[in-house]
């Protein structure tokens, strides 16, 4: 069905269409409107979920994980603060195996000045709890994309977690159309994990103090189901396409065929380097443009080799660098053109981008706006 | 009301000997029965259940959870039991630390939110499971290996806490009545909604009491008032068991002190405090009793 609303309204009818059993909800800004319009469909009734107001974060995802541990379709929504208080909680999810799906909306962390604006620091710190990590750039993708993130996670090659992440007002405040699905087989309302609490047969314990070789093995199964995951999303995505006509892929090129220079960023910066390619073309730079969708698993994009980089990251590791862009060049064989932009909010045009191509050094970093350099 | 012969704490756990909270657990696990499912963040209990592979000490599943989120978890559990329509017992079996100090966010959430599920807390006065150190739940007086000269605060009043919540019902409890503990388990788990239960557990290693002196210790406490045996039900307060004798005639809070290691060094100041302490409280609950707070 043909409708139109935010990022955030994307996402909860995702969530509706998806029919969670258990959702629990906390508000927080940008993403407060998820959770809301969530409890709209629970109270019209047009989501069987059971709706739990929890008093934090941190007891969000405890409570997604209370249900999803007895083999029910969860869903919780974050930000920013929100999303680094349930750090623990992050990692037990992956660590329990939980295909708990979220989405979060991206946002700067504070003090040091409260900031709300979009901002990929929140969830590129939890890069290490064993979720993947899903960056879309419209609404129609916030749609689609939290609406295979159950199919994904709940793949028992998978069961691991999947976090939709949105940039905060950027997306999730941005109105556009979009299209609704009737998912159908892609979803039931119940995909038991087959170590989903099992009362008679035969009980045993969740969470038990684990020695150090059988801790190791755990590990190393968290990092298979990861690298499982890619296959899964690639099949996911197709039969996505194949069903409802929208393409996705693990990343989204732009002109990249015979470019001398490619841009790459995540989120919604990653369209607005689009029209950014465009205007370099017409001035005769062969630009081209990687809009990389999944962070973990960290999926490297195509033959960057014998091309000049330019990484837009919209995030910082203090004391190291843009996390995108040190990530790529640890990756691949490039020395990318490291830009920090859009942090806090910061806007950032594709008249920026474009100069960001014509100043580009390869192998250094640079501030975007209001730094000295 | 008869205790049944079924055992679900098996005869091999790790505890120390004497375990009070090992002791609790028994008789609670025999009062919800089979279909239950214990919901057990960081405390001793989930160390003295056993390591991987996954079998525990308990015949029953076992989760255990981050230390601050039990009765969240618990939330989420019994949202998605009673979403299928299975009646599964959901119990939080946690220490002191876990509820009185860092999860007390989360269990005052789940009571406000007329969770159903039954959260008990063992209380052995201190972060016991680390080897001893202060809680809020530890008394006056009290050495731990944090407060090495002894406790210069009270102990939190967990149970006013709770009430304020005004769950469908509420006890307390102690390691050395079996009976009564068993009765108000099997109370709980028959009425729907959030139950809470806050049960005393003398620990021998960390009061510093022979290990064979549990039952002892928890019996001093009642009849010194220090902890009186109640349930609240429907608002209504009721006195149970040995502390009815208790509400009338105490023995000396002295009596009970004297005998902890970890009060060696209270000193005669607050051992009054503590005396004026339970004097008090007795005589709050007797006016809750007689219907005139």
């Amino acid at each position: 069905m043909l409708t139109f609303g935010t990022g955030n309204k994307a996402v909860a009818m995702a969530v509706r269409d998806a029919k969670p059993v258990v959702v629990a909800a906390y508000p927080i800004t940008p993403q407060t409107e998820i959770v809301e319009e969530i409890a709209n469909f629970v109270t019209d009734g047009s989501l069987a979920a059971r709706y739990i107001p929890v008093e934090s974060e941190h007891s969000s995802m405890a409570a997604c994980i209370g249900a999803a541990a007895t083999g029910v379709r969860t869903f919780t929504a974050t930000s920013s603060h929100g999303l680094v208080y349930m750090c623990e909680m992050l990692h037990m999810t992956a660590g329990a195996r939980l295909p708990i799906v979220m989405a979060n909306a991206n946002r700067a962390i504070g003090p040091g000045g409260w900031n709300i604006g979009a901002e990929h620091s929140d969830s590129i710190s939890m890069r290490d709890t064993g979720w993947l990590q899903v960056y879309v750039s419209t609404v129609q993708e916030a749609y689609d994309a939290t609406i295979m993130a159950f199919r994904i996670a709940e793949h028992t090659n998978v069961l691991l977690p999947v976090m939709i992440n949105l940039d905060g007002f950027l997306l999730t405040h941005i109105t556009q159309t979009f299209e609704t699905v009737e998912p159908g087989g892609t979803s039931s309302r119940r995909r038991q994990p087959p170590h989903a609490i099992d009362i008679n047969n035969p009980p045993g314990g969740y969470g038990t103090l684990t020695p150090g070789d059988t801790h190791f093995k755990f590990r190393y199964d968290i990092e298979r189901g990861m690298q499982a995951s890619i296959p899964i999303i690639e099949e996911t995505e197709a039969e996505f396409a194949r069903r409802f006509g929208r393409e996705y892929h693990l990343y989204e090129e732009y002109r990249t065929e015979d470019a001398d220079v490619v841009i790459i960023a995540m989120g919604t910066l990653g369209k607005e380097m689009e029209v950014a390619v465009d205007i370099l073309r017409n001035e005769g730079i062969a630009a081209g443009a990687v809009r990389m969708r999944w962070f973990r698993p960290f999926i490297t994009p195509p033959d960057l080799d014998g091309k000049d980089v330019v990484v837009i990251d919209r995030d910082y590791s203090f004391g190291y660098g843009g996390v995108v862009a040190l990530e790529l060049q640890a990756k691949c064989n490039c020395n990318p053109f490291s830009v920090i932009a859009g942090l806090g909010g910061q806007e950032v045009t594709f008249d920026d981008i474009a100069e960001f191509v014509r100043i580009r050094k390869p192998g250094t970093e640079h501030w975007f706006g209001g730094v000295d350099d | 009301m008869a205790i049944p012969d079924e055992e679900f704490l098996l005869k091999t756990t790790s505890a120390c000997a004497g375990c009070p909270s090992s002791l609790i657990l028994r008789y609670v696990t025999k009062a919800a029965g089979a279909d239950t499912v214990l919901v057990i963040p960081a405390c001793c209990t989930s160390v003295i259940q056993g390591v991987y592979p996954p079998t525990t000490a308990m015949n029953l599943p076992v989760y255990n959870v981050a230390f601050a989120s039990a009765a969240a978890v618990a939330s989420g559990m019994s949202e998605a039991f009673r979403a299928e329509g299975r009646k599964t017992n959901v119990i939080c079996y946690a220490g002191d630390g876990g509820t009185i100090d860092i999860g007390i966010q989360a269990l005052s959430g789940a009571l406000e939110r007329g969770t159903d599920f039954l959260y008990i807390c063992y209380d052995n006065e201190a972060y016991s499971n680390t080897g001893m150190q202060r809680s809020g739940a530890t008394p006056l007086g009290a050495m731990t290996t944090t407060t090495p000269g002894g406790k210069k605060d009270h102990k939190k009043d967990l149970d006013a806490i709770v009430a304020a919540h005004n769950p469908v019902y509420q006890a307390t409890a102690c390691a050395a009545y079996p009976q009564d503990l068993y009765n108000k388990v099997e109370k709980a788990l028959s009425i729907p909604g959030p139950k809470f239960m806050h049960v005393l557990a003398p620990c021998p290693p960390g009061w510093r009491f022979p290990s064979e002196k549990t039952v002892e210790m928890g019996k001093l406490a009642v009849k010194a008032g220090l902890w009186v045996l109640y349930e609240r039900e429907n608002g209504k307060l009721t006195i149970t068991g040995a502390s009815k004798a208790a509400m009338k005639k105490r023995i000396p809070v002295e009596d009970y002190l004297s005998v902890q290691g970890r009060f060696r060094k209270i000193t005669p100041e607050e051992t009054t405090e503590v005396q004026k302490t339970v004097d008090d409280m007795i005589a709050r609950l007797q006016r809750e009793v007689d219907g005139i707070c």
